[in-house]
């Protein structure tokens, strides 16, 4: 992000090009010269820090207003008892320490780690086979690439939630196409046991935006590797085993991360097929879907603001982590 | 498999090269029909009747009848272009606040010197990833104070400050890859910043900045949470909204006009991802974000 930094200044300020011609020894010459000289020194580099600064004014005043400004009221709020209506009256750790004896946070954040610790392996699973199968020269890639993009557009919004709910419900899609073979199905978002699974499945169905940054890494690997293990005979196995799937290390690292960031936020989706309740028995209870119910039914907002720092310690941790295991499996070339 | 071990790869037995694209074909479009099959079905459905739905599996619409979209297009208190309304204005005025705002802070990041802005810098990426939940308890406070609940401001101002980080951090990797030689060369004629980020730079963005106009259109129009929140009376209904909301009302009696509203609903970005794809998959590719 330095790297113009050490650039010169651009060479000339804007008063000299036009440096001899004029004004010659007439009466005024000095005060001319000195009005012309003091924007001169504090010019280029002056004006320049001066633009920069008017530039971003709109993201300073956005950063403090809605960003910097609600993280700090969060912060100060997670120890607050506010119910909104009545000031914030400070009550330390106790936000916290009800989080500890709270059987509906624990089953929510248990629903959320399986949510996102199946769902994103599906995903990025998907994305890979899909995008080693696209690579190099099928005919249509473009078309193909399209059709598998498209649900990680569509699935983000209340109408496939909508379709979800009647897919996976009792006399919906899944169950008709069972039928055919004479199976008689549940209903699949009312069953406590396979309302989650409908929710993996959705989120399985975005493989679409990890598989195009997967085709974009797979461009970036030299093809006369493979040339060179063609030479040396390797099967094809061999040669995304040992060529592929190490140079694609980082991109593969960069999906989970994202991915997993992104998964620990799901909450349109949990909503409409449980109809905003996490229901059947809390199965579908997502932890941000728990804490719109805290926050915004129960204006219970001190506690949402201390699940919302839990939220961000748990996002964080886990990113961390990532980066640490990274280090046993990513392949950064040398 | 063996067979291309000893040859470039392309001019392998072209037989067997052949049968595998055919395969390979074969095994996209069945994937490819399986994956979007729910899609169809639910375009097909929309023009069935709703006993039919439930037992009608196949795509294959057997009678094509409009009655949902009719029926369901009234079913709620305001017309269904109501809400859909509701939802442009917000996504238009997202988008437009967003290249606005986020284009000046990227050149300022990008093309300008000045102290701190590698500070800046880092806060802005740190942003990136900030989960919208640690703000959103405190915005609520602030804009219910300032009386902006029920009201599109807490929805679009943002936009305007360039609350989106994402697209100041994708206008920045763009701007960085133009030659500086340009707006050196107008620096040298004289040209101010501002007119070299207006009439140099902007117009060299367009890609960048269309890519943010798809995406900006697409997630606010998909955008459920601060909406769901920020907009509590019928009257300010968005589409997304509207339609959960169609959803609690009708349950699963009205399957049919759900399914029609909700294809409405995705229309738009039906239209975008035909129209932008080219720029909805290299961004995604260059900025590696969904």
């Amino acid at each position: 992000m330095s790297d113009r930094v050490g650039a010169p200044p651009s060479s000339s300020p804007p008063g000299t090009q036009d440096p001899a011609p004029v004004a010659p020894v007439r009466a005024g010459p000095d005060r001319g010269a000195q009005r012309r000289r003091k924007p001169r020194e504090t010019s280029p580099v002056r004006r320049e820090g001066r633009a920069g600064y008017l530039f971003l004014l709109p993201w300073f005043i956005g950063m403090v207003a809605f960003t910097i400004g609600p993280i700090l009221g969060s912060l100060y709020l997670s120890f607050t008892k506010y119910p909104l209506l009545k000031p914030p009256e400070w009550i330390g750790l106790a936000n916290f320490r009800r989080m500890l004896e709270d059987p509906r946070l624990h089953k929510a954040l248990w629903n959320t780690v399986q949510y996102v610790f199946v769902s994103v392996p599906l995903q990025l699973i998907l994305a890979l086979a899909l995008a080693m199968l696209l690579n190099r020269g099928v005919r249509g890639l473009a078309f193909y690439r399209s059709v598998y993009y498209l649900p990680s557009l569509l699935a983000g919004s209340v109408s496939i939630a909508i379709l979800w709910r009647q897919i996976f419900g009792a006399d919906g899609l899944i169950n008709q196409i069972l039928a055919l073979f004479g199976i008689e199905g549940e209903s699949w978002v009312q069953h406590p046991d396979f309302a989650l699974g409908t929710l993996v499945l959705l989120n399985g169905w975005t493989f679409g935006a990890p598989m195009v940054i997967f085709l974009a890494g797979l461009r970036q690997i030299p093809v006369s590797l493979y040339e060179a293990a063609d030479v040396d005979g390797a099967s094809r196995w061999t040669k995304f085993r040992h060529i592929t799937l190490p140079l694609l290390t980082p991109v593969i690292f960069f999906n989970l991360v994202m991915q997993m960031i992104g998964a620990f936020q799901s909450f349109t989706q949990a909503f409409v097929v449980s109809g905003g309740e996490g229901g059947p028995v809390d199965s579908t209870l997502l932890y941000t879907l728990y804490l719109y119910q805290r926050g915004f039914r129960a204006f219970d907002m001190g506690y949402a603001s201390a699940l919302a720092w839990v939220l961000l310690a748990i996002i964080a941790a886990l990113t961390a982590l990532n980066f640490l295991l990274a280090k046993r499996w990513v392949f950064y070339g040398d | 498999m063996a067979t291309d071990t000893l040859t470039a790869p392309g001019t392998a037995g072209r037989r067997d090269g052949r049968a595998r694209r055919l395969g390979k074909h074969a095994l996209l479009i069945g994937f490819g029909l399986v994956m979007l099959y729910p899609l169809l079905w639910m375009v097909s459905s929309s023009f069935k009747p709703t006993e039919i739905i439930f037992r009608d599996p196949s795509i294959w619409p057997t009678e094509i009848d409009f009655s949902n979209y009719t029926e369901g297009w009234t079913a709620l208190t305001h017309p269904f272009h109501y809400y859909m309304w509701n939802s442009a204005v917000i996504a238009i005025l997202s988008v437009a606040g967003n290249l606005l705002s986020c284009s000046l802070a990227a050149y300022a990041f990008a093309r300008l010197r000045f102290r701190g802005r590698n500070f800046f810098f880092a806060i802005m990426l740190s942003t990136l990833m900030l989960p919208i939940h640690v703000l959103i308890v405190p915005q609520y406070v602030l804009f219910s104070q300032l009386d902006w609940i029920n009201t599109i401001l807490p929805l679009v101002v943002p936009k305007f400050l360039a609350h989106d980080a994402f697209f100041i951090f994708l206008m920045v990797q763009f701007i960085r890859g133009l030659p500086r030689e340009l707006d050196e060369a107008a620096r040298i004629d004289g040209c101010g910043h501002f007119r070299i980020y207006w009439r140099i730079i902007m117009p060299l963005c367009v890609p960048a900045l269309a890519t943010s106009a798809v995406f900006t259109f697409i997630w606010t129009w998909n955008d459920f949470f601060s909406q769901l929140i920020f907009l509590t009376d019928p009257d300010q209904y968005t589409m997304p909204i509207a339609l959960r909301s169609f959803l609690d009302a009708q349950g699963e009696t009205a399957w049919g006009q759900l399914f029609a509203m909700s294809i409405v609903g995705l229309a738009p970005i039906f239209g975008f991802f035909l129209a932008g794809q080219r720029y909805l998959t290299q961004g995604v590719a260059t900025t590696g974000f969904k």
